[in-house]
């Protein structure tokens, strides 16, 4: 007994090394998931971030219909990328409701006419007030959000187009 | 020539990512407040709320813009006067636990508190245990 607990000390010296060997490897690549799924959405009201298009606020997302709230920016790589999909979703008659972060009307303007324009309402969010309103951590996340104003889910990242079908699913199943 | 090919490559290659919006950074993400008490507690508060985007940085180190944003929302409600401990929890209702450097002590967390007094005990066992044994022989 006294002989095997000798070792006990360079095993347990060998096991954290083998713990932190493997943190310095492999790093958690950590996505921080907002709290507020299952929640309501939180109360804001943003002024318009382009001429001519509404802006947002959260009482006019209570409307009974479910919808997506895109958080994205002009500036953001990824978004370019989700553009087609989120046409395609506005063209099956999804709302698509737009919080645009740290944003300028005329670079917001070059990259709707460019990459097209899905949103129904774009609400400016200089501040990321919103954003951190809605615990979202980056560019581009999209919330899912039922006709009661409940945040059902929330994909962090660009929309493929793989991910459109389990969107639209989401949206039926939140009304 | 060669020189510069050289000097336009490095030019060409130093242009950052776009990964920043073009936007000045939030009033009081850079600026302190005016009240030196408001802006210790701000301070305080801003050293243990962890940065979003860069990761193991609390957002009073962090140089990215979503911290900037953050420092600007924690001065703001310091400013108000709103306590500390209540933007803390305001914030981990949206992010958890991960976003505060100050573990809550819950279910998963006590051994952290309990294994120093374990170990203290354990010792103090031990020690005294040997200094029994040396005062006998």
């Amino acid at each position: 007994m006294r002989k095997l607990l000798i070792w006990l000390p360079l095993g347990l010296f060998i096991l954290f090394l083998g713990i932190f060997a493997g943190g310095l490897i492999k790093p958690e690549g950590k996505v921080i998931r907002s709290q507020l799924v299952g929640k309501p959405m939180p109360n804001f009201a943003l002024s318009p971030a382009v001429p001519g298009k509404p802006g947002l606020s959260s009482t006019e997302l209570s409307n009974g219909q479910p919808h997506l709230v895109n958080v994205f920016a002009s500036w953001c790589i990824p978004c370019i990328a989700e553009a087609p999909q989120l046409r395609q979703l506005a063209e099956a008659g999804v709302p698509i409701y737009g919080v645009a972060i740290r944003d300028r009307p005329e670079d917001l303007v070059r990259f709707l006419a460019r990459n097209g324009d899905p949103y129904r309402a774009i609400g400016s969010d200089a501040n990321s007030s919103v954003q951190i309103a809605l615990g979202s951590s980056g560019v581009p996340e999209t919330f899912i959000v039922d006709g009661k104003g409940i945040i059902r889910r929330q994909h962090i990242g660009d929309i493929r187009p793989e991910d459109v079908p389990g969107i639209m699913s989401a949206l039926a199943t939140a009304r | 020539m060669m020189r510069k090919m050289i000097l336009l490559a490095s030019i060409a290659f130093a242009s950052p990512l776009l990964a920043d919006s073009m936007m000045p950074a939030a009033r009081y993400a850079n600026e302190q407040l005016a009240d030196p008490a408001q802006e210790a507690k701000a301070k305080a508060l801003m050293q243990t709320l962890r940065c979003l985007v860069c990761q193991g940085q609390s957002i009073a180190d962090s140089d990215a813009e979503m911290a900037g944003d953050m420092r600007s929302l924690v001065r703001t409600r310091i400013a108000a006067g709103e306590k500390p401990e209540d933007i803390r929890r305001w914030l981990i209702e949206r992010y958890g636990d991960w976003v505060s450097y100050q573990p809550p002590l819950d279910g998963l967390t006590w051994p952290l508190w309990a294994m120093p007094i374990l170990f203290l005990a354990l010792g103090i066992w031990i020690v005294s245990g040997r200094l029994k044994r040396r005062g006998r022989s």
